[in-house]
């Protein structure tokens, strides 16, 4: 069988010594950053993208692979603590963890979210291994034109699922595309928007906008109020949860694992919305639904397997089509650049080693994250107790020399004090970053696309509706544009967020 | 006061968005726009100028005769005083001073942005920092840079 062989190739790449350890890094790494909160998984891997760059490809993206599922296992365990997500999808886990948490049950809350995550994580590296080759065939058979609508479609899903005013977030991705635009026109060599500096000639640096747009702006936001965070730190007695609980976690587990994966493959950011479609099932399922919110153990089991599931599943159109989900992928497409890798369906073919290596160590990774992290909640929990004001400084070094490693280019670090100031302001505008960075990274792809499908069609823009599949992706995106702008549609996603926010 | 409600940060969002689109036609204005058969490099740019200057109109539109659902917040001036120079200060210096003091000043810049922040322990975490940095980036991850620049005496 096919499937089991190329497992079996990625499981010999990803259980290779080196690649083992490097795999065992980053989930350490990742959970280290993640559980130190007012950091998310996308600064995270931004800050540690560069720490990388040395290493062999498949190498640096296992590790980078595992960063991303470490930093958001660490980011649920800060969200259970202290009632402060580092990133929106563990927002959900925070209503219900940290009331569990305030009961002293923060030890079942931390073991559940483990155990959801690992079982979501396998089931989930498992679709990914069955779903990525047929898909590849159909992205094989992709011109320039479908291309050009996929991308339109993952850029109106990200608008969809932005929390707050949907119009801020179509003009954020727009901005995005326009600084996409910045550098050196591939088809005829001028340079565009360069202001005269040579250094932009490449186009902005995507680390240095990452970095700044999400880690600055981030630790700007955490300064404008410094107070005492209470870590809820007195009662973590018992761990693993007791036969009842087992047995109350089981279906918001299965049910948080499949509306995830299903999830995760939009493109758009899929294991937020993952998290909050598991909540909302959840709670209408519950014979107990005055529960949520007062620490339902569901409300926590359902979530945090539903964004891990999501989180891989994400990988689908990363890996088969080139095209990232969210913001994460958009830093780890950004890396496969850099290593010299063209993501898309040529991945499969080309690169099996790599592919499937990938796949295979998502699975070790998520396997090291559940036995090293559960007997280690003690050290992440010191971490915890960390001042913020001695955090950010570190951080902020460890920015400067991320970047900089990037190109050895001090425009690079100039770049980042202008998107750190950039994101903020945009924030205090209530703008999201995370439409603006898939902009940005979609930007030359959507522009050359565009432009080679207008070329391959002599200039007639029905291209993009008479061929059938280009034409029912943008169908699709405006379907879901419409949908959004719908009052009730508006007033219920509204509703999903701020109960989030609460 | 004024009578009529409105959104102050739809209208500082949607101007800031207008003024970012105008700056970017304008720039764009010397690009060559070809014809839709054969883009050029000023097309696909002028399209999203264009796109963004309504969208940032529409945002602002919207927020006449709505209030302000939620107030601006504080502003983190000392933050934005301290943190912004910091890495601006390091790509400044990194190669003239070298990355061990370039860091080490970086890393006391940054330590400034908080009010909480008292000067010995700034000082023993910048030390701290730009220790295991030097150990980490430079020995043992084996980063090409110059530990000590030019512009020192030494």
């Amino acid at each position: 069988m096919d499937l089991l062989s190329n497992l079996a190739l990625g499981f010999g790449v990803a259980s290779s010594l080196q690649n083992l350890m490097f795999c065992l890094i980053g989930v350490l790494l990742g959970t280290l950053i993640g559980v130190l909160p007012g950091i998310g998984a996308t600064a995270t891997i931004a800050m540690l993208l560069p720490i990388t760059f040395q290493l062999e490809p498949v190498s640096s993206l296992i590790m980078l692979a595992g960063i991303y599922y470490g930093a958001q296992y660490g980011g649920s365990t800060t969200a259970i603590l202290i009632n402060m997500p580092g990133e929106s999808s563990s927002a959900v886990t925070a209503i219900d963890g940290y009331q569990m948490a305030r009961q002293g049950r923060a030890g079942t809350a931390l073991a559940v979210a483990a155990l959801g995550s690992f079982f979501a994580g396998s089931v989930a590296t498992f679709l990914v291994a069955i779903f990525a080759p047929p898909l590849t065939a159909i992205a094989l058979k992709f011109g320039a034109a479908e291309y050009f609508s996929l991308m339109v479609m993952g850029l109106v899903m990200s608008v969809a699922l932005a929390h707050g005013s949907v119009l801020k977030a179509l003009a954020m991705v727009v901005l995005g595309l326009l600084l996409g635009m910045v550098g050196t026109d591939v088809y005829t060599g001028a340079p565009r928007f360069t202001m005269g500096m040579t250094q932009f000639a490449d186009g902005l640096n995507f680390v240095a906008v990452a970095v700044g747009v999400f880690g600055i702006a981030e630790i700007l936001r955490n300064l404008e109020d410094e107070h005492d965070r209470q870590v809820m730190t007195k009662n973590i007695t018992r761990l693993f949860p007791s036969r009842d609980e087992f047995r109350q976690m089981v279906g918001p587990v299965l049910r948080g694992t499949a509306v995830g994966s299903v999830l995760g493959i939009l493109p758009g950011g899929g294991a937020i919305l993952a998290a909050f479609a598991s909540y909302t099932v959840e709670k209408k399922l519950s014979k107990h639904p005055e529960e949520f919110g007062k620490g339902a153990l569901a409300g926590v089991a359902g979530p945090e397997s539903a964004n891990n599931a999501g989180a891989q599943t994400s990988f689908i159109p990363l890996l088969t089509l080139g095209i990232p989900a969210n913001p994460v992928m958009a830093l780890m497409i950004g890396a496969m650049i850099i290593q010299g890798i063209v993501p898309g369906p040529n991945v499969v073919s080309e690169q099996p080693q790599l592919f499937w290596g990938i796949i295979a160590s998502m699975w070790i990774g998520n396997l090291m994250l559940v036995v090293l992290n559960l007997p280690l909640i003690g050290l992440w929990v010191k971490l915890l107790t960390v001042p913020y004001f001695v955090l950010f400084p570190i951080i902020m070094a460890m920015c400067s020399i991320g970047v900089y490693s990037v190109n050895s280019n001090p425009y690079d670090l100039f770049a980042v004090a202008f998107f750190g100031l950039l994101g903020y302001v945009m924030s205090k505008l209530r703008c999201e970053p995370a439409p603006l960075l898939l902009g940005f990274v979609l930007g030359p792809l959507l522009e050359e696309n565009l432009r080679r499908a207008m070329i391959l069609s002599r200039g007639d823009p029905t291209t993009f509706v008479t061929r059938p599949i280009s034409a029912g992706l943008l169908v699709l995106s405006l379907a879901v544009l419409v949908l959004v702008f719908l009052p009730q549609i508006r007033k219920r996603r509204d509703e999903v967020f701020t109960e989030s926010d609460a | 006061m004024s009578t009529k409600p409105k959104d102050g940060t739809d209208i500082a969002a949607g101007l800031l968005f207008m003024a970012i689109a105008a700056f970017f036609g304008w720039q764009g204005l010397g690009l060559d726009m070809g014809t839709s058969t054969r883009m050029g490099p000023g097309y696909f740019p002028m399209v999203l100028s264009g796109l963004l200057f309504v969208l940032g109109a529409v945002i602002l539109f919207k927020a006449f005769g709505r209030a302000d659902d939620e107030p601006f917040g504080r502003i983190a001036w000392r933050g934005i005083g301290f943190i912004l120079p910091a890495p601006i200060f390091f790509g400044l210096t990194v190669r003239g001073l070298g990355f061990v003091p370039a860091l080490f000043v970086t890393t006391l810049i940054a330590t400034q942005a908080s009010v909480r922040m008292r000067p010995l322990p700034a000082l023993v975490l910048a030390v701290a920092v730009t220790i295991l940095s030097t150990l980490i980036f430079s020995y043992g991850l084996g980063l090409p840079f110059r530990r000590f620049g030019p512009w020192l005496p030494l």
